[in-house]
């Protein structure tokens, strides 16, 4: 048995959510396909999405750009060994850096000791280990240990796919960066 | 390099969020930029044909929408291609980077995003990906999210002296 999240009342819903996790169609009406493929209506579609944006299930709701075909092509992963009690605070700073655009805590494993990550994305190698050797003077963190990794290929990027089993076909095959 | 020209921009800058909810959003976007409905849908196709938008539509927040963690191997680089097409064809696996440390302090090397509908599923996926590669992954689960937000402004001055 599949746990399914709380904001999803009904068979149909989860249809539905399952169909968004390709985008929309691009047509002039496109909750109204949805709702045809998930047997609901256009109008319960619309109040199904809101009140999933409500409820947080949905974060946005919009264009999801690939940055590297954009030419933002540096994105470092900077991780970070942080004491435990100090944690929470050093990713709540570090969230607030304009530079940054993903932070949050990950257990440590054997071989593994970091426990802070945080992403920068820019369009050059160089300008992002710059922002990255500003944060590093401006918080005073040079003596937390820390390590940045470079992305060089991108084998796969797609948005998260939590339907059970793949049902969903990849439409977006096409482009397999 | 794909080039976009201004309402290409425009549309990206005004609509990484808050696309209207309402029947046709296409139209009240084009109403919004002073273009047609079916330039907006033009622009739109041809924005995902060239692999410039993922998708147009939500994103769901991954702890709530269902189990998904980051994950990665350490592998010889002469390996590495045929690593990460086997870690592609795995169910649920939504990222998949060559990150390197240049230092080489730490071994990792291959870092990937599995997904699935719940916890259970999660660990089943893994298990088989970690049968089918002969050697045990890292897992790191998100333990607390302190900013996740991909929908940063476009530096499109930066992008053309680059």
């Amino acid at each position: 048995m599949t746990a399914t999240p709380s904001s999803i009342h009904s068979a149909a819903e989860q249809r539905l959510r399952a169909l968004l996790e390709q985008g929309l169609p691009l047509t002039a009406r496109p909750w109204q396909r949805l709702a045809e493929q998930c047997g609901l209506t256009e109008a319960e579609v619309l109040d199904c999405v809101a009140r999933w944006q409500r409820e947080g299930l949905i974060k946005r709701l919009g264009l999801v750009v690939r940055h590297r075909a954009l030419g933002i092509a540096a994105n470092a992963m900077v991780v970070w060994d942080v004491d435990d009690e100090a944690v929470g605070e050093l990713g709540r700073q570090l969230a607030d850096e304009p530079a940054v655009t993903l932070c949050y805590r990950r257990p440590r494993r054997p071989g593994w000791p970091y426990n802070l990550f945080c992403m920068i994305h820019g369009t050059r190698r160089a300008q992002v280990e710059a922002q990255l050797a500003e944060i590093v003077a401006r918080q005073g963190l040079e003596a937390i240990p820390h390590c940045v990794l470079f992305s060089h290929r991108l084998y796969k990027q797609c948005g998260g796919r939590f339907t059970p089993e793949d049902t969903s076909h990849e439409r977006r095959a096409r482009h397999p960066l | 390099m794909v080039v976009l020209d201004a309402l290409d921009r425009r549309l990206i800058d005004t609509y990484q969020r808050d696309l209207p909810l309402c029947e046709r959003p296409f139209a009240a976007m084009a109403e919004r930029l002073g273009v047609s409905e079916a330039a907006v849908l033009a622009r739109l196709e041809r924005l995902e044909a060239e692999g410039v938008l993922s998708r147009v539509g939500p994103v769901f927040d991954h702890a709530r929408a269902g189990a998904s963690l980051l994950a990665a191997v350490a592998v010889p680089d002469a390996e590495r291609d045929a690593v990460a097409a086997v870690i592609n064809a795995c169910p649920g696996v939504n990222h998949n980077y060559a990150r390197e440390d240049p230092a080489r302090e730490q071994p990792y090397n291959l870092w990937f995003v599995m997904t699935a509908a719940d916890e259970a599923a999660l660990t089943a996926r893994l298990e088989a990906l970690e049968a089918e590669l002969g050697q045990a992954v890292l897992c790191l689960p998100m333990l607390e999210a302190f900013h996740i937000d991909l929908s940063f402004s476009i530096p499109w001055h930066e992008l053309e002296g680059a």
